[in-house]
């Protein structure tokens, strides 16, 4: 394992963590799964944050429902393999990697799921010199980070498992199910020990990018993870994030922008939820995700328009093309979605004025 | 054998884990009587419960004599422990005593409490010994580190492992010992703080100072079930038990004097009622439908009460067969996976016993691939559950039958199994409740009368009915006792229930048509409100466009009726607002049957439209000036309010787009032009305009006889219009002696069919015109000319003056020459 770099951009969770890792350990006497360095209830309390006896505190990793967390740990411990599922920007990553380094104390094995993701990124590549000049044995062989997850009886970790080739997807039935991965070459065989498991993330709005198989679905447990639950809290993380991000682009801090961020989320989740936020109309939703992150990149956008070319204050006019964009993603059906919207919903609310007409002004 | 002290079993209503060890208790202590939490005017109908038709869920209802929508209800279902001792007790010949406050105080006390006769919280008189008092159980789950009490609970007592299957030697009656000392505790720290069953007492705040003695509605009932236990001492000895909330256990075994609690009793307020058994569902036990009995899951616990070993397993078992049936792959790999899921996260949340939380995570995380969608329906399905009780019909008559009984009485008409016709006149207050009644008795599937259709010419404020009791009506009647107590309250839970299930939304449409004819305005708010969900969800504009109509003639019976149509009038526009914006989208792209349905939609649409404007109109009157009719469709969106000549206004601009659209269906496309054109918003410059570029050489034939049947087609006056507008013949004519020869083969069905449905009359006149010949120049005809009908281009002088005589004659003017 590589030492710890404390130069790294973005520390690894177990070495950011390795304190509050370290006070759990020490403070847990429950039972711990094989090769399990911390037990389940130890694990979620990592997750989720609390005090221990000894009075350190943990910070909470993962700010959602508690059901959530106790769910993915417990399919860690059955030995059932763990699907997270959600919209962009819900934490699936920031979470498996959590989970792997409490578990494992190592979030390192990890495939990155792509559209050229290969066999041999979940089975084993060759070194060709070797192969060349020893022929094939065991030394030739390059592990991926599954097949040492499996030999050491780890935590690896899939990100993005639906972008990954359905082919390629498939190899890791037999990875799950029978816990071994044969190497036909040399006649054998690499079997999972005790420990061994593995975590996927998958975006569930990306229908038909490459839509699991049920022979693998049915491997996994699958939870999804929520978008957040409030309004509020969701105003929060996008003017949070739109600040920062703000900043590293250099643009002139807005001084009320935050009634328009509260639009914009309230008009993303309306849509999300298929039901406006008095809880009084049932709406279609549109085909896109309308993620937390798309409320955060229509804001920044819209905040670069008012810096450039407005008078500096973040205006409806300014979000609206933006929203635009993000909420008619086909263009027949999502338009209708969005018409509907601006004639049942926004022209009839009060102080919407505004950004119905600037609304309508750019969907004509 | 028969102990020194009655047996108090304090239990939790409805749990299932109480249920068996008050089975197993009275099993171990076999008491000569027994004595259960209820009303005692039930004494006499207990042996019912012991019938082969009686199934639970059932409730014993007791209602004020007079008013039975004064009502309080004491559910059981099979779990309930009180069930469980009844059955025992009917099964060993015990006899069994209800010792509550009988009924009549309790209605009685009711009605002077905050609550008036709405059978909404009639729990009162049965709350469960925990449901106002979540407080004090609160405390005692906090003691043993639980931040639900209702979690706590099932650990503590519904879970036990083995609860109600003791061995043999252990003994049944320890827990109940345990919790009554818990309850004691509980009981004395509240008592000393403040006058705890008042505060406790969730429904109690209006009635303590009530009956002379200042107490609270649980120390009266108290002091009852301690007469109650004394009489039965007294009768049978102690070898008795006592079954009832665990929050009285300690207020029974207390020593209190006789008179004291004759004291607390004295002077309680007393209606007559009467009491019967009537069916329950699982879904009025559980606390969301308002009834409150108060458990979320009766379906699980049903399950927990009758599963014999392994719950858990059972229960996956279940769930996955209905996933199956509901085409949801589920294999029993699933189930294994999903059992395991279920009891490491109880282990890991310090469960004994995975509850129906546990299961449910795993349901979701296993079956249902993480998706709430399919969890919803093993929600709906299992963990609440359709079990309808029944119960038999040697029963006392169910009150909503009296209801019934009395309304026919005050309203003069008679149950006859013969036919008979009534005619209504709904401007008349009896005849209208008459046909309010019919309304609300159809609702609830008791067919008594059918509407007929009214002999022509009577209006909107005439019904005719045909009246004809069968003796089957009485058994619907009786299932119907399900929904209330009487047949407006029956009737409003029965269109609340069918709005929530409705599906479709022509069947909500209809619903809420019902509703204003049945005169059930509580029903109103949940019908329109599952109206509206069903409008925004559904895509298809031809059901939108379909349930227009209904909705809109709704609104205007609600003028007849006087009924409060606001909301309904909102929900209309609503949906129209939703036509307006899918409409041309959904026109295009239509095989020729589609083209011709989507044509009689825009056709009824545009009738709907102008008979909402029209209500609209007369609703708001005076505030809205005439703004709108003047401005630019809704372009920016005048005001918040919508006036009704917006709502005109906006349909004309998709009307105009329908028109002007290329590639759409040809027939709705001339309707369009002509439905403006009726209107006046289109000249007819335009329209001949329209008509001359869809004629000309570039559109298929097909398509432009298409148009023309749409144009001119359906309506008697489609001809007249070509009579009287020569350039418009004079553009038919010239295509129609354009088309080429194999090509009018193909049209020549289409302009058949719609010249054929023109009066002889027009026909004739059309045709004399064309061989006239008239036609020829009149394209190039000036536009002034056209006012003149096209009967030539000036003035026949001759054929003028052949009328001055006559009209001279009639005018009374002197022969002056001529």
């Amino acid at each position: 394992m590589p030492g710890i770099n404390s130069e790294a951009l973005r520390p690894h969770a177990e070495d950011a963590f390795a304190d509050e890792l370290k006070a759990l350990a020490a403070a847990d006497d429950r039972p711990r799964p094989a090769r399990w360095r911390l037990s389940p209830w130890a694990v979620a309390t990592y997750l989720l944050g609390g005090t221990l006896p000894d009075g350190t505190v943990i910070t909470p990793k993962y700010v959602g429902p508690r059901r959530v967390v106790e769910v993915a740990v417990t399919t860690l411990a059955t030995d059932r393999a763990l699907l997270l599922l959600g919209v962009p920007g819900t934490a699936k990553t920031w979470v498996s990697e959590h989970l792997a380094a409490a578990v494992s104390g190592d979030s390192t094995l990890l495939v990155q799921g792509t559209a050229g993701t290969a066999e041999e990124a979940i089975r084993y590549g060759w070194d060709y010199a070797r192969l060349l000049a020893h022929g094939p044995s065991r030394e030739a062989i390059v592990p991926s980070p599954v097949m040492r997850a499996m030999a050491e009886g780890m935590t690896a970790r899939v990100e993005e498992l639906t972008r990954i080739p359905a082919d390629v997807q498939d190899t890791l039935i037999t990875v799950l199910s029978e816990k071994t991965l044969p190497i036909p070459e040399l006649g054998e065989e690499v079997q999972a020990v005790r420990g061994f498991n593995l975590i996927a993330t998958a975006n569930d709005r990306d229908r038909g990018v490459n839509e699991l198989s049920s022979a693998l679905r049915r491997r996994f447990n699958t939870v999804v993870l929520p978008l957040p639950a409030s309004p509020e809290a969701e105003v929060d993380i996008v003017a949070r994030r739109v600040d920062q991000l703000g900043r590293s682009l250099d643009l002139p801090a807005t001084p009320d922008g935050i009634d328009e961020i509260r639009r914009v989320v309230t008009v993303f989740r309306e849509l999300r939820d298929g039901v406006t936020t008095d809880g009084r109309t049932k709406l279609k939703s549109p085909s896109g995700t309308l993620s937390t992150a798309e409320a955060i990149s229509v804001v920044t956008g819209g905040l670069a328009l008012a810096a450039h070319f407005g008078d500096g204050v973040l205006r409806a006019g300014d979000v609206a093309a933006g929203i635009l964009g993000a909420v008619v993603r086909d263009p027949a059906a999502d338009r209708v979605v969005w018409q509907e919207y601006l004639e049942t919903v926004v022209r009839e609310r009060d102080g919407w004025k505004d950004f119905y007409r600037a609304c309508r002004e750019v969907s004509v | 054998m028969s102990g020194p002290a009655p047996a108090l079993l304090g239990v939790r209503h409805h749990g299932p884990g109480s249920a068996r060890s008050v089975r197993a208790a009275l099993e171990q202590c076999r008491p000569a009587a027994v004595l259960i939490e209820g009303p005692p005017e039930a004494d006499a109908l207990v042996h019912l419960a012991a019938d082969e038709g009686m199934r639970p869920p059932v409730a014993l209802l007791a209602h004020a004599a007079a008013d039975p929508g004064r009502a309080a209800f004491w559910p059981f279902a099979e779990f309930s422990p009180e069930w469980a001792a009844i059955r025992w007790a009917l099964a060993h010949d015990v006899p069994v005593r209800f010792i509550d406050l009988p009924a009549a105080h309790t209605l009685a006390l009711n009605e002077e409490g905050t609550e008036g006769e709405h059978p909404g919280k009639p729990e009162a008189g049965d709350e469960a010994g925990r449901a106002p008092r979540l407080d004090p159980l609160a405390a005692l789950a906090g003691a043993a580190g639980y931040d639900d009490p209702e979690v706590w609970w099932e650990d503590a007592v519904e879970h036990r492992r083995g609860a109600g299957r003791v061995a043999p030697d252990g003994d049944a009656l320890a827990p109940f010992t345990a919790i009554a000392e818990a309850m004691a505790e509980l009981r004395a720290s509240f008592d000393d703080a403040t006058d705890a069953t008042d505060t406790a007492d969730a429904t109690g705040a209006g009635e303590a100072t009530e009956s002379g003695p200042r107490a609270g509605r649980d120390a009266v009932r108290e002091a009852h079930m301690r007469l109650r236990l004394r009489d039965a001492r007294r009768e049978f000895g102690d070898g008795i038990a006592v079954v009832c909330g665990a929050w009285h256990v300690p207020a029974l075994a207390e020593k209190r004097t006789v008179a004291a609690d004759r004291q607390l009793l004295k002077g309680l307020p007393k209606v007559k009622t009467e009491i019967g058994w009537v069916p329950w569902t699982h879904r009025r036990l559980a606390r969301r439908s308002g009834y409150g009995a108060g458990i979320t899951s009766p379906g699980w616990y049903g399950h927990l009460f009758r599963a014999p070993d392994r719950p858990v397993e059972r229960w996956m078992t279940e769930v996955a067969r209905l996933l199956r049936d509901e085409d949801h792959p589920v294999s029993s790999a699933h189930v294994i996976e999903a059992v395991r899921l279920a009891d490491t996260l109880a282990v890991m949340r310090g469960r004994p016993l995975a509850g129906l939380g546990e299961t449910t995570d795993a349901v979701r995380a296993v079956m249902c691939d993480g998706s709430d969608v399919p969890l919803a329906l093993v929600q709906d399905r299992l963990v609440i559950g359709d079990v309808l009780g029944e119960v038999p019909g040697s029963a006392p008559a169910p009150p909503l039958q009296r209801d019934l009984a009395r309304l026919q009485r005050s309203l003069r008409i008679k149950p006859e199994a013969a036919f008979r016709d009534l005619e209504f006149d709904l401007r008349k207050d009896t005849d209208a409740a008459r046909s309010r009644l019919l309304h609300r008795l159809r609702l609830l599937g008791v067919g008594w009368g059918e509407p007929q259709r009214s002999r022509a010419g009577l209006g909107t404020f005439r019904e005719t009915w045909r009246l004809c009791w069968e003796p089957e009506l009485s058994v619907r009647l009786a299932e119907a006792g399900v929904w209330g107590t009487t047949v407006e309250g029956a009737a409003t839970a029965k269109a609340e229930s069918l709005a929530r299930g409705a599906t479709a939304l022509a069947e909500v449409t209809a619903l809420a048509e019902q509703c204003l004819l049945a005169g059930l305005p509580d029903a109103l708010p949940v019908v329109m409100r599952a109206l509206a969900d069903r409008a925004a969800l559904d895509s298809d504009v031809a059901h939108l466009a379909q349930a227009l109509p209904a909705l809109v003639r709704s609104v205007r019976y609600g003028d007849v009726r006087r009924t409060d149509t606001a909301a309904l009038g909102e929900v209309a526009e609503g949906l129209a607002e939703r036509v307006f914006v899918g409409l041309p989208a959904a026109c295009s792209g239509l095989d020729g049957d589609a083209a011709a349905e989507m044509r009689g939609h825009v056709d009824a649409v545009h009738r709907a439209v102008a008979l909402l404007a029209e209500a609209g109109e007369t609703n708001e009157t005076s505030n809205t000036s005439e703004t709108s009719e003047t401005s630019e469709t809704s372009e920016t969106g005048k005001d918040s309010a919508s006036s009704a000549g917006a709502l005109r206004e906006r349909w004309a601009a998709v009307l105009t787009t329908l028109a002007e659209r290329d590639g759409l269906p040809g027939g709705i496309r001339g309707r369009a032009a002509r439905l403006l054109l009726d209107d006046g918003r289109l000249t007819h410059e335009r329209a001949a305009r329209l008509m001359g570029l869809v004629l000309s050489v570039g559109t298929a034939p097909a398509e432009a006889a298409a148009w023309i049947e749409g144009f001119v087609g359906s309506g008697g006056s489609g001809g007249m219009l070509l009579v009287h507008d020569e350039r418009l013949l004079a553009l038919v004519d010239a295509w129609l002696t354009g088309v080429a020869p194999d090509a009018f083969t193909d049209v020549l069905p289409l302009l058949r069919r719609t010249f054929s449905a023109f009066e002889p009359g027009v026909r004739r006149t059309l045709g004399e015109r064309v061989r006239r010949g008239g036609t020829g120049d009149a394209g190039a005809a000036a536009p002034g000319e056209m006012a003149g009908g096209g009967f030539g281009a000036a003035l026949d002088e001759e054929r003028a003056a052949a009328v001055l005589p006559t009209m001279r004659l009639l005018l009374g003017m002197a022969h002056t020459g001529g």
